[in-house]
This record gives structure tokens, C-alpha cells and sequence, in this order.
């Protein structure tokens, strides 16, 4: 049961075609790494994923809705995170996680002990009435993940996650990564850190708004013949026409 | 060899954070120098310390012999400074830009062109540009050629490659060594661990303190423990039953396998792949590998970042 | 439903945790209102007056009298003959001058008409022809209690004229008003908005890491907001006297130094404000609240200061648009010269110099 799935997925700006009909699938509780350089045209496509842009002709199902006519229920069925916006800086944790739990729907009664269950997950329990500025990088992105899969999503789209944090942080938001594909939710992340594409199960490269390569790490490192995600990617971005000038 | 940077017992807080805590070291003429850890470890503060814009708490800094307290002239007039964002004028051409600063620096692009050319000849062509119409490949880019252009002595450069795709970054690195050969002293700060390798010696700091200062080589070479990579088919369930095993050290995931440090030598990899078929994992393959500079920096860092 | 209300509840926590805001919101009205309702207003009280009284008699001492115990009138220079009414207008400024004929008493008892004259300052119309009528209702106020001894018809002719700006024309007194606004805003604003523009994108810090003296980089601001000022000045004398016919009836020459150094003036308020400001939003900010308010209340440009609270007269002294408008009005429209706004330029001059040192010793040659 794949719980995105699209087919020739196209978005044009004018004559510009930001993505050029792509298909791909992605299973159930599958960690899928979405790369590319910048201007590639990954965000564009995820945000057709995510409901927020309308495609321009081709198709998509994602967590079984159309992205053409459901995209309010789809924005309902998915969690997203951002590097640029997560948390409100001068709410408490607390607060946070009560906002987007309401705005997701989730009963009253459930939230108070989910949020505490949550933080007791993330070890920071205690800084449950903390503003959300006073918190340390890490401790806010590991804390923006867990509160956008809250709600229990079928899946959860992540873009550029972890900017700036330290190895050891980063290795602890993965191992949250790791447990909620564990638990069923698949885990679509896009990330210009390519030696985290081998976290993924599988990773598609996007060069020119084109789907290049959809593989395995490992079998894509072995069909390219470089020992690191860095050196595919470097062979495949050769070969882009959109150059990064 | 002369010492182009001299620091001794630096210390700065802001407010309640020890932004620098008793930081010492030197860097020598024509090296390249790498400062590697995370964000908020307290690089930029170390930055702009010794290009004279803070001023530390506490302890000394030369840099090319100027004290950075009373000789701050004279050290501005010799170094080129990259800081953390884009700096440059959005507003002006890539031209323009580099017109000012050199002229601001009492040069001429001419005097300097062979240090920038290898750079320059890649914005040529946009060379009409506003700044703030470049990737960010191009910019720092532009940003280093505006640094080069009066010869520096000495080169800061504050994350030069933070948010620029991984060619660029490349390519980046590979002008930096060559710039080496014009006796340059470069002092470059990443939270990139495989940037490391590409300087002469690296310091790791997390927390505004030192952790280790060494070439990257030797650092590795230090890394005591018996290092080994796991993958099997369910990395989740792994990395639990890794981590209760007996004879281990530390297991992080690494990407497509976990890197596992045992206590010491006498447990064997034979041992820890019979446990783990026991457990039932399928698909294992299990290889000792040497450290690589991130495994030192989470075996120095102890693993958990502290409020 | 219930989502409506989580956001409704989310905006309140974010107003109420940033203090800038919740003044703004609660304290400005509230600073408005007070302003508007008690501080400023158009009425004219305590207005200087001098009187030219040809007669001296029971009549003329009693009207003046009166005017003298009204709140809106202070009778407190007596001239001698008509050729002080000019010098008068020129030192003093007084709201009112009252000329009374000769035999005043006697033209009521014998010819049933006496004169009175009224001379205003017409260079702000309705200030003049408030300040006439409040006269006017004073003196028929005189002629009623007259009225009740007499019963011999009389009547005492009044004839107001209104002296600098005969047709009452508005834009007379606006636009001294609107050149002091200006100055300052291109000055003050873009020149604190600029340096502050600096800091935020990070370029002064490459700035500073460089042979450039610190001091080179604040002139390097300054130099073309000056010069578009000087434009902006050209701009607005020529619209106001080809456009508005706007006379500039003193000196051209003496009107542009006055200007200059409240040109000088301004920079170095933009500069000021640029050395406590770290992101433009804040400059902008501090421009408008600290600036451009003060100017547009409390300058005279358009309540007259004479009205405001003693605090605020004070607080009107303090602002430099308060002098250069007071003389911009004196050469352009009342047509003094030089030795009539000495005390603006001494003013200006002095606040030039000490802001400009202010800035200098402000401008921090390290991030902090």
C-alpha cells in the first residue's frame, strides 16, 4: 500500500516547468530522502504533496487523496516541518503543542497527557512552561518533529530539518526519525546534507525538475561508483542545465 | 615558522552564556586552520575577537604580532574577513562590490587580480549581477574574492560554506588550498565534520571550549576505541538491541549503518553478530571501520548537548 | 470552531509578551487623547497684546482692562506712537496690537462713533481671526455695559486687519511648517535608517574590519542626505512661491543659512538615533515616535505654542523645528531680517554642535 504515489506530476510557471513530470511511489513507513540542488524544484513538488500548490497537469495520491480535488483533507492527514519556521518563539512548549493539537483536531481531553508522554520521550519534561526561544536548537527541532507527528499522520513531510545542529543532535533527531517509521509513519524528507540521504531507505535526486536516479544508498552508490552520496550527486549535478550561477 | 595568531586563556560571556571558555591556541604562517563544532559552540564570538569587533573578557590575542585591543588599526588594514551571513551589498553588482572593497583597502583590482582570478574567471560572467540575485554558490564565492583582493595576511573566514549546495562547497575548499600556496594563513570555522580533513589541523570545540586541537590524522589515529559498522534490515530495532549489548562503548547512527565502539579489544565482532542473530535481524553486515573526525568529535563531546 | 478560538487565544499571548506593543497599543492612545484634549488646542489664551492708546481715557482704560482680565489676553506692552507698531511685530511678536483714535471717550458721548483698530499677525489665519473675534467680543462686551448707562445710540467701530498675509491665506503659515517636517524627515529618518540598514545585513561589520575609519563611514552616510536636502529646500521655496504664492519676502540668503544649519542639525539627529538603533525597523521607529510627532504637535506648526501646558512649551523648546520653523515664518512671510532670529540661530548652532559631538563619541568602533 503506498502512501504517496504520483504519475507524470507536472508544475509550470509560465514557460518555466518547475517539474517535469516525475512519478514515484513511497510505502508505508519507508524513511524517503527527496534531494536536489537548490532550484531543482523539490520544494515545488512537495508542496504539490502537501496540498499547498495546485499541479499543472499529471497526477498524485497522497495518504489515498487526490491532490488535485482533496487538498484540505490531505493538509488534515499529513504533518510538516520546517527549518524555517516550527515553533512560536514566545509561546511555552506547552502552549505549542496545545495550539497545533487543536488546530489538528485532536480531543481535549487527549491533549494534556499526550503532551506530557511526549516530553517524557524527548527527556525535557521540566521545560514544559519554557518559552521556546530560551531552547537550544537541537531541543527545538527535536521538539518540532514530535509535535508535527502529534496528531499521528500517515505521513510526515520534513524540509531541510536540521540546518545548523550539532552531529550529536542531529544523530538524536534521526533516531526520532528511525522510531516513527518504526511505528508506521512514513517519513518524506528533503535534506542538502548528503551524507544523511544514507539514513533513507530510498532517495531520489531531482536535477533540472526531473527525477534522475530513485535507489537505495547503497545501490545508488554502487551503480555511480563512488563511495559517498556526495560523489553521486556530484556526477548527476554535472549534468544539470539549470546552473546554480 | 612565525605564529600569525596567538590567543591565551580568551574567555567572553553574554549575559548568563560562557560564550568562550579559556581558549588558547596558535595558528602558524600559511596554514589552514579549522575551527569544527556546532552552532552556538561559540565560533563567531572567537571570530570576532580576534578581527577586533568584541572584545574578550578576559586573556590575549595577537594576531601578525598586533595585540587585538590596542592595535586594532593595523590588524583591519591586514586581514579579510568572510562573517556568518552574506555581507556584501545586495544592491550592488558583483563588479561593484568588488570595486569598493578594494578601493575601500586602498588597492586596485589589478594589483591583486592572480589571487582572485580562479575565483573571478567563475562570476565573470555575471559580472553585471546584483549580489542579491546570485545563488549562494556564487556569493560566497564573491564574498571570499572581495576578502582576497587587498592580500591579506590572514584570512577569517566564519562558515564560509553554511547553506551552499555540496559542488559548490567542494569547490570552495579546493580554492582555499590553493590559496595556501600564496601564503595566506587561513582560520576557517565549519560545523562540516568532513571539511576537517581539508585543514592542516583542526580544533573541535563545543560549548565555547576547546575539546581537542590536532591535525585531523593524529586526531584519528587518537580515537582509542575498536570502531565497527553495523547495518541490518530493521535499523530501528538495531540501534535498541546494539545499545544493550554488554561489550559496547557508544552506538550512534550513522546513515546506513551504526557506528558501534566497543569498551575495549577483547570484545570481537563475532561475539556481537551472534547476539544480534539471536535477537533475530536479518541481512547483517558488520565491518571494522577507522574513526572518522565526527566519531571522535561525539566520542569527545560525550553525546548529549546540555542546556 | 474551537481552532478559531486556539489561534484568538494565541495572537492575545503574543501581543501581551512584547512590551512594545502593548505600549503602543495602550499607553498612545491614551498619550493622544491627553495631547489632544488638554494640551493642544486652536483656542488662544493668554495672547500678548499691545496697546497704542491715542486717547488714555475712562473708556479706553476700562476695554483694556477687560481684555487684560479675560483669560485669553495679556495686555503688556504700551506703545507711543504707530511707528513702533512695526518694531513691535518684529521683536515681540504679539497676538494683538489695539490701536485706539483719538478722544475715544468723547467720539462715543458726542458723534456716537469711535474707532478701534485691530492689527494681527496674519501669518497663521485662524489663530488671527480667533484672536479678533475673542477681541471683538470683548470690546462689544464693553459697549453693552455702556448700553445700560447710556441710552444714546452708539456704536464702536472695530476694523480688524491682519497684517503679513492679507488674503489669510493658509499655506502662509503652513509652509515654514512643512519645509521643518521634511528637513527633518529626510535628514533624521533616512540617514539613522541607512547606517541602521548596515548593521542589520552584517556589511558594517565587513565595514569596520577595514582600513576605513569609522568616522569616513558615517560621512560617506551623510554627504548624500545632505545634498538631497539641499535639493528637497530648492524644491519646496520655488513650489511655495511659483505654486502656493508664497511669498519670501526677506532675505533668500539668510533664509538658506537658517536652513543649513537646521540641514546640520537633522544629520546629526539620524545620526544619533543610528547608534542606538540595531535593526532599521527600530530606527524607523524612534524616527517616527521621537521626531516626527514632537514636530508635527509641538512645533507651532499647527498649534500654537502659546496655548500648550508650561511642560510642553518647555518640551517645544527643546525641539529644533520649534526655531528653524519660528524663523522661516519671520523671513519668509513677516520679511525681518538677520538681527530678528538671532536667538533661533544661536539655538540651532549650539544644538548642532552638541548633537554632532554626541554622535561622534556614540559611534561604536567595535560591535558592542
Amino acid at each position: 500500500m503506498s502512501v504517496v504515489q504520483t504519475e507524470q506530476l507536472t508544475k509550470k510557471f509560465g514557460h518555466f516547468t518547475a517539474v517535469d513530470h516525475i512519478s514515484f511511489e513511497v510505502g508505508k513507513g519507508e524513511i524517503f530522502g527527496f534531494l536536489g540542488a537548490n532550484g531543482a524544484g523539490k520544494t515545488t513538488a512537495m508542496r504539490m504533496l502537501c496540498g499547498l500548490s495546485k499541479p499543472t497537469s499529471g497526477k498524485g495520491i497522497v495518504s489515498g487523496y487526490d491532490i488535485h480535488k482533496d487538498t484540505e483533507k490531505i493538509k488534515r492527514n499529513i504533518g510538516y516541518m520546517s527549518q524555517k519556521f516550527s515553533l512560536y518563539e514566545d509561546l511555552t512548549v506547552r502552549e505549542n503543542i496545545r495550539l497545533y493539537a487543536g488546530i489538528y483536531g485532536i480531543k481535549e481531553k487527549e491533549i494534556a497527557p499526550g503532551t506530557d508522554l511526549l516530553l517524557e520521550e524527548l527527556g525535557f519534561l521540566k521545560e514544559k512552561n519554557t518559552l521556546v526561544k530560551s531552547l537550544p536548537l537541537g531541543w527545538k527541532q527535536k521538539l518540532s518533529f514530535s509535535v508535527a507527528i502529534f496528531h499521528n499522520p500517515g505521513i510526515v513531510f520534513l524540509d531541510e530539518p536540521t540546518g545548523g545542529v550539532d552531529p550529536s543532535t542531529r544523530r538524536q533527531f534521526w533516531e526520532l526519525i528511525y522510531k516513527a517509521a518504526d511505528q508506521g509513519i512514513t517519513v518524506f524528507v528533503t535534506t542538502h546534507y548528503m551524507d544523511e540521504a544514507e539514513y533513507c531507505n530510498r532517495v531520489s535526486i531531482m536535477v533540472d525538475g526531473r527525477i534522475e536516479a530513485l535507489d537505495s544508498p547503497a545501490n545508488l552508490r554502487k551503480n555511480y561508483e563512488c563511495d559517498s552520496m556526495d560523489g553521486v550527486f556530484h556526477q548527476l549535478a554535472r549534468k544539470a542545465k539549470r546552473q546554480a550561477d | 615558522m612565525n605564529k600569525i595568531i596567538q590567543v591565551q586563556n580568551l574567555y567572553r560571556t553574554y549575559g548568563k552564556v560562557q560564550a568562550l571558555s579559556n581558549i588558547s591556541f596558535d595558528v602558524e604562517e600559511g596554514e589552514i586552520f579549522g575551527i569544527i563544532g556546532p552552532d552556538g559552540a561559540g565560533k563567531t564570538t572567537l571570530f570576532r575577537i580576534l578581527t577586533t569587533l568584541l572584545l574578550a573578557d578576559s586573556g590575549s590575542a595577537f594576531v601578525d604580532n598586533c595585540d587585538v585591543v590596542k592595535k586594532y588599526r593595523d590588524i583591519r588594514k591586514r586581514v579579510g574577513y568572510m562573517p556568518g551571513k552574506f555581507s556584501l551589498y545586495q544592491d550592488l553588482s558583483v563588479e561593484e562590490n568588488l570595486q569598493f572593497f578594494a578601493t575601500v583597502f586602498n588597492t586596485t583590482i589589478e594589483e591583486n587580480y592572480h589571487l582572485v582570478r580562479d575565483i573571478y574567471v567563475q562570476l565573470e560572467p555575471f559580472k553585471k549581477r546584483k549580489a542579491g540575485a546570485l545563488s549562494g554558490g556564487m556569493k560566497q564565492k564573491l564574498a571570499l574574492c572581495c576578502a582576497l583582493i587587498h592580500k591579506p595576511r590572514v584570512l577569517f573566514l566564519d562558515e564560509p560554506t553554511t547553506g551552499v549546495d555540496p559542488v559548490s562547497r567542494k569547490e570552495f575548499w579546493e580554492m582555499l588550498g590553493k590559496l595556501k600556496t600564496e601564503g595566506i594563513s587561513i582560520l576557517v570555522s565549519t560545523p562540516y565534520m568532513d571539511e576537517a580533513g581539508r585543514c592542516d589541523r583542526i580544533a573541535l570545540i563545543q560549548n565555547g571550549a576547546f575539546l581537542k586541537i590536532e591535525t585531523p590524522d593524529k586526531i584519528k589515529k587518537d580515537f582509542a576505541l575498536p570502531l565497527c559498522a553495523v547495518h541490518g534490515k530493521s535499523m530501528f530495532a538495531l540501534l535498541k538491541d546494539l545499545r544493550e549489548f554488554d561489550g559496547i562503548y557508544s552506538c550512534f547512527p550513522f546513515g546506513d549503518t551504526h557506528h558501534v565502539a566497543f569498551k575495549d579489544e577483547s570484545v570481537s565482532i563475532e561475539e556481537l553478530r551472534s547476539y544480534l542473530e539471536k535477537k533475530g535481524h536479518d541481512d547483517l553486515i558488520l565491518n571494522t571501520i577507522g574513526a572518522g573526525i565526527e566519531d571522535c568529535f561525539m566520542n569527545l563531546a560525550d553525546g548529549e548537548v546540555s542546556l | 470552531m474551537k481552532q478559531f478560538f486556539i489561534f484568538v487565544k494565541k495572537e492575545f499571548y503574543h501581543i501581551f509578551r512584547d512590551t512594545w506593543t502593548m505600549i503602543i497599543l495602550l499607553l498612545l492612545p491614551i498619550l493622544l487623547l491627553v495631547l489632544f484634549g488638554y494640551a493642544l488646542s486652536t483656542e488662544v489664551r493668554n495672547t500678548e497684546v499691545a496697546v497704542l492708546d491715542h486717547s488714555k481715557d475712562a473708556a479706553t482704560e476700562r476695554i483694556i482692562s477687560l481684555l487684560d482680565m479675560s483669560d485669553y489676553f495679556d495686555v503688556i506692552y504700551f506703545l507711543d506712537s504707530p511707528e513702533e507698531i512695526h518694531q513691535i511685530f518684529s521683536n515681540e511678536s504679539p497676538g494683538l496690537v489695539i490701536v485706539f483714535s483719538e478722544d475715544f471717550y468723547d467720539n462715543i458721548v458726542h458723534t456716537g462713533e469711535a474707532a478701534i483698530q485691530l492689527l494681527l499677525d496674519g501669518t497663521d489665519p485662524n489663530t488671527a481671526v480667533n484672536i479678533s473675534n475673542y477681541a471683538t467680543t470683548i470690546i462689544m462686551g464693553y459697549q453693552q455695559e455702556l448700553l445700560e448707562i447710556f441710552s444714546a445710540p452708539f456704536q464702536i467701530k472695530i476694523t480688524p486687519r491682519f497684517l503679513y498675509n492679507p488674503e489669510m491665506r493658509s499655506s502662509y503659515n503652513f509652509v515654514p511648517g512643512v519645509m521643518g517636517m521634511i528637513l527633518m524627515l529626510v535628514c533624521a529618518m533616512m540617514t539613522s535608517v541607512s547606517i541602521a540598514r548596515e548593521k542589520e545585513t552584517g556589511t558594517m561589520e565587513i565595514l569596520l574590519v577595514s582600513p576605513m575609519k569609522p568616522l569616513m563611514i558615517i560621512f560617506s552616510k551623510v554627504v548624500p542626505y545632505f545634498f538631497l536636502s539641499c535639493i528637497n529646500l530648492v524644491t519646496i521655496l520655488l513650489l511655495a512661491v511659483f505654486l502656493l504664492d508664497v511669498p519670501i519676502v526677506g532675505s533668500l540668503v539668510t533664509l538658506i543659512v537658517i536652513s543649513l544649519i537646521y540641514i546640520f542639525v537633522s544629520l546629526a539627529l539620524g545620526l544619533l538615533i543610528s547608534s542606538v538603533a540595531s535593526t532599521q525597523i527600530v530606527a524607523l521607529l524612534i524616527s517616527g515616535m521621537a521626531l516626527m510627532m514632537p514636530v508635527m504637535y509641538l512645533s507651532g506648526m499647527m498649534f500654537p505654542i502659546e496655548n500648550m501646558p508650561v511642560f510642553l512649551q518647555f518640551v517645544s523648546n527643546l525641539i529644533p523645528a520649534t526655531w528653524y520653523i519660528s524663523a522661516a515664518k519671520k523671513i519668509m512671510i513677516k520679511g525681518l531680517g538677520f538681527s530678528s532670529i538671532i536667538r533661533e540661530t544661536i539655538v540651532l548652532s549650539i544644538m548642532a554642535v552638541v548633537l554632532i559631538s554626541i554622535s561622534f563619541k556614540k559611534f561604536k568602533i567595535r560591535l558592542e
